[in-house]
Order: structure tokens, then C-alpha cells, then sequence
């Protein structure tokens, strides 16, 4: 049975400065599912998203306490490495957050700092100013780097929309396609967990369409958890809910039966549109 | 109102065109081949020209470029990534904002004291160099500064959970996105280094040399103490021509740090954007 739990939080409680935004969250999310955190503004979703991949201590008020375990592992222990664990648990932002680099650049981005040595680099110096090279030799590669980017970016659906400007920056592309790019980005490190904040807040609707089909075809993969403020999103897309209410957990269960019979008033008045 | 911004506007920049044209008409029958290629003459000037003194203010642009920029921009870089939020950071901001409003004389003293004599360096190219050096530093510290807050946050926190450590957060995306904007504060700061009379007449610059600096120890020849002796103390009925057509060649060597200032800064942020 424990297998089937990718993500385990126990008493898990955080600070910013002397105020308390999580209070006592206890959760287990299931492994290759998507599990969506709905809850009205300030209710500490994003805080709570944020403490699973521990970026959430790069502020430095922050004052965590209590148990997280990915995949058994307690990730809050002195021993724990940072970079692996921020390697198994990807992340996507609110906004798109494409670096200024090419396209190619951003999708190897977490290959290179891993210390994977591009292609490139085998070419003697005087040939960095010949022609970049086409989508075709790219696809065709045996290279790692090279395939891992392919890969990602077809895993991602966007491919086809850019294998033909790999090299041109990642910051013209629009802001849907920019935000497809970070999942490309995220999955090209080959995470376990891919953790979303709002992903699709910035976007339109066709955008947020494409974003939509494309976490489904990724959860056979990875677990994924999405915070969102749309409670159609979580309605369509999401497997389990967990509903914030001012830095509580107050239910975590099937989408089905929050929509349909929740447990708590709260959560029946959220679902309602009562408030949010 | 909106008019009277206007002429005022065009008042400034025509000050600065007739200050150009004025140059012209005194100096510029004297501008030649040989004024430009030729040592200084000092017992006829017309036999002579100011090639040394146009090296000497090349190499000591050159020399403040190359020390004022890596520490200006990694003080910035300190400041802003490491240096955690408090009155101690607030309060050394203020004093680099402060030190930039220093008159460029007492840049001069400082140098006098630390480099010519408590250092030992004479008076030299070299202690030019760094006195220059330490008046561009507040600016460019500030440019650079600037330069790193205007990023985004969201870029830090992207490239940490992709599981990039620190320094190869900033190596890999903070430093290439900070340097188009930190380079063109360090450029104009380096124009205004190569301009400064003041403080060289106390380290370095002699108006009179027989030959161009061997090593960064020796004395040197630079055109606005040049533009000055000529202009004020100088015996000769073509002091003043002579004056003129050096300040000439001055603002030109300075338009043009400028310009290949403006073009990198073009180049890299194109580079940058795609």
C-alpha cells in the first residue's frame, strides 16, 4: 500500500516572520495522479507547494516545521541534498518563467548545471560561427543532450511549434508556449513529481485548453499537483482535491466527492462559489 | 508649458552643439596627420603633435575599464545576491551613492596618499590608473546594482528548482542578463575617468615627455592636462589653437568609448533577446 503514496506530509507547519500560514498539514498524495489545491486567495496553497520541493526557504523569513517524505525520503533532514531533491520534484510557475537564452538552452538548462556536456562542445573553437544546426540533425542526434531536449520538448506538445527556431530565444514565444517550455524544461530533468502553481492564471483560454490535455498525458508519468484558483480546471483535470481554507487543510479527498457530497460545510460553500 | 520644455530642451543640446562648432573654428586648422601621430614639440609647437598624450589617456582608460568594471560589478553582485536585507546593506548603498558626489580633486589626495606614497607606486600611470579606478567605482557599483534588481525574481527561483546550486544560478542566467546593462554605467564612467583633470595632475600626468610609457611605473602624458597647460600657461601664439584642437580630439575619443559602449550594450542584449 505505501507505494502508492508518492508525497507523505505530517504536522507540517510554516511561518513567514511571527505569522503562522500553515497550520498542522497532514496529507498523503497519491503516486501518478493529478492532485489539485483549490482555495481562496491567501490560504496557503502556494505556500504548502512550495514547501514540497523546499524552495519555499529561499525567503528567508520563512519557519518551517514538520515531517515531509517524498518517496519515502524525509526531505527536511540536515543530510538531505537540496539539488537532487529539487531534481526529482520539477516545478512551473504563475508566470512563465523562460530564461533569456534560445529555446534549446532553456529545455537543457537543468541537464547543464547537472554537469551533462553538450554536443557543441566536441566542435573545435574555430567552428562556432558555422551555420547552427537544423531541427533534422538535432532530432537525428545520438547525443544525450540532444535527445533529452527532442524528447521533452515532444513531451511538452511543442515540438512541432518550435523545432524549426531552436536557437532563437525562448522570450519570443508566446506566453502559453512559454509556459509549455518550463514543463518541457521541468520534465527534461526527469523528475518524479511535477509541482504547478497556478500555471495557467497568465494565459488564455485556448492556452490553458493545451496545458490542460497536456498534464492529463503527463500523469501516466509523473505525479503531478497543480494549485489553481479555477475550480473548473481542478473539476476537469484533477484526480484528488485538497481544499485551503486560512492555512488549513480542511479536506483532501476524491475530486468526485468534494464536488459532489464534501465532508465539510466549508468546502460544500467553496465548491458552491460561496466564497473565494 | 509643454513649448517652453521644449525650447529649453533644444537650448541645452544647442550649448553642446556650440561648444563643438566653437572648438572648431579655434582648433581646427591645426587638426593634421601630424598633430595626431607626432610627439610633442616643446620649443616650437607647430613642429610637433600630441600622440603621446592621446596614449596616455587611451592606456589609462583602458587600465580604470579593466579594474573599476570586474570590482564594480562584483561588489554589485554582493550587495545584491549575497548580502542579506538590513540597515548595514541600506547603509553601505548610501555611502556608495554619497562617495559619487565626491569631488574628483579629493580623489586625487586619496591616490596622492594611499598609492603614490603609502604604497609606494609614484607618481605613475599605475597610480593614476587605480585613483581613477576608485573615483568610477561608486558608479559603476550603482549601475550594476541597478542592473541586478531590475531582473526578475522568478528567474532565481526557476533556476534553483531545476536544481541549479547558487553560483550557478547567477553564473548561468543572473550575470549574462545583469552585464548589458552594468557594462554601459561602467562606460560612461570610464568616459568621465578619461576627462578628469584634477586628480591626474596629483598622481601621474606630466604635460611634457620626451617618450611614451614604457611600464606602468613611468610618468605619462594625458590630454585634459594637456587641453589645461595649454590653455592657461602656455607661451606660444598657437597655445590656444593648439588647446582647442586637443579638447577636439578629447571629446571624440569620448564619443567614441560611448558609441562602441552603446554598440555592445546593443549587441549583447540582442544576443540576450533573440
Amino acid at each position: 500500500m505505501k507505494n502508492n503514496y508518492t508525497l507523505e506530509v505530517k504536522n507540517l507547519q510554516v511561518w513567514y516572520e511571527d505569522q503562522q500560514v500553515l497550520k498542522q498539514i497532514s496529507v498523503k498524495i497519491p503516486k501518478g495522479k493529478i492532485t489539485a489545491l483549490i482555495g481562496a486567495s491567501g490560504s496557503g496553497k502556494s505556500t504548502f507547494l512550495r514547501s514540497l520541493n523546499r524552495i519555499l526557504e529561499t525567503n528567508p523569513v520563512v519557519k518551517i516545521d514538520g515531517l515531509v517524505k517524498i518517496g519515502g525520503q524525509k526531505i527536511y533532514e540536515p543530510t538531505t541534498d537540496l539539488i537532487e531533491l529539487r531534481r526529482k520534484v520539477g516545478m512551473v510557475f504563475q508566470s512563465p518563467t523562460p530564461f533569456p537564452k534560445s529555446i534549446y538552452e532553456n529545455v537543457a538548462f537543468g541537464l547543464k548545471v547537472a554537469g551533462v556536456k553538450p554536443n557543441q562542445s566536441k566542435k573545435p573553437w574555430w567552428q562556432i560561427f558555422e551555420q547552427k544546426r537544423t531541427a533534422n540533425e538535432i532530432e537525428n542526434s545520438e547525443d544525450f543532450m540532444d535527445k533529452v531536449v527532442v524528447n521533452s520538448l515532444k513531451e511538452a506538445a511543442l515540438w512541432k511549434e518550435v523545432k524549426d527556431r531552436l536557437h532563437t530565444s525562448a522570450l519570443k514565444l508566446s506566453g502559453g508556449q512559454q509556459q509549455r517550455l518550463c514543463i518541457a524544461r521541468a520534465i527534461a530533468v526527469q523528475p518524479e513529481i511535477l509541482l504547478l502553481d497556478e500555471p495557467c492564471s497568465a494565459l488564455d483560454p485556448i492556452s490553458t485548453k493545451k496545458i490542460e490535455e497536456l498534464l492529463l498525458k503527463l500523469s501516466d508519468k509523473y505525479t503531478i499537483v497543480i494549485v489553481t484558483h479555477n475550480l473548473h480546471q481542478a473539476k476537469r483535470i484533477s484526480d484528488h482535491i485538497g481544499f485551503f481554507h486560512l492555512g488549513e487543510m480542511i479536506e483532501f479527498g476524491e475530486s468526485q466527492y468534494i464536488f459532489e457530497k464534501p465532508e465539510q460545510k466549508l468546502t460544500k460553500e467553496y465548491v458552491g462559489g460561496h466564497f473565494g | 508649458m509643454k513649448n517652453s520644455f521644449k525650447y529649453i530642451t533644444y537650448l541645452t543640446l544647442s550649448l553642446l552643439l556650440i561648444v563643438v562648432i566653437l572648438l572648431f573654428e579655434q582648433g581646427g586648422s591645426v587638426l593634421s596627420w601630424q598633430f595626431l601621430s607626432k610627439n610633442w614639440s616643446h620649443v616650437d609647437i607647430l613642429k610637433g603633435g600630441i600622440y603621446p598624450a592621446i596614449i596616455g589617456t587611451l592606456w589609462l582608460g583602458l587600465g580604470v575599464m579593466l579594474i573599476s568594471f570586474p570590482v564594480g560589478f562584483l561588489s554589485g553582485l554582493y550587495l545584491t545576491e549575497y548580502m542579506n536585507h538590513g540597515r548595514l546593506k541600506r547603509f553601505l548603498i548610501l555611502v556608495i551613492r554619497n562617495l559619487a558626489g565626491i569631488p574628483s580633486v579629493v580623489y586625487g589626495m586619496f591616490g596622492l596618499a594611499l598609492f603614490v606614497r603609502f604604497f609606494g607606486f609614484g607618481s605613475s600611470l599605475l597610480s593614476a590608473i587605480l585613483t581613477l579606478s576608485v573615483m568610477t567605482l561608486p558608479w559603476v557599483i550603482t549601475a550594476s546594482i541597478e542592473a541586478l534588481e531590475a531582473l526578475p525574481k522568478s528567474w532565481r527561483e526557476a533556476s534553483l528548482a531545476l536544481g541549479a546550486t547558487k553560483w550557478q544560478t547567477l553564473l548561468n542566467v543572473i550575470i549574462p542578463a545583469a552585464i548589458p546593462t552594468s557594462l554601459t554605467g561602467g562606460i560612461v564612467a570610464n568616459a568621465r575617468a578619461m576627462g578628469e583633470t584634477a586628480p591626474i595632475i596629483v598622481v601621474g600626468a606630466t604635460f611634457y615627455l620626451s617618450k611614451l610609457p614604457d611600464s606602468l611605473d613611468d610618468k605619462f602624458m594625458a590630454l585634459p592636462y594637456h587641453v589645461f597647460i595649454l590653455a592657461t600657461q602656455h607661451s606660444s601664439q598657437h597655445a590656444g589653437a593648439y588647446a582647442a584642437a586637443t579638447a577636439l580630439v578629447l571629446i571624440t575619443i569620448s564619443f567614441g568609448m560611448s558609441a562602441i559602449g552603446m554598440s555592445l550594450r546593443y549587441y549583447l542584449r540582442k544576443k540576450l533577446e533573440g
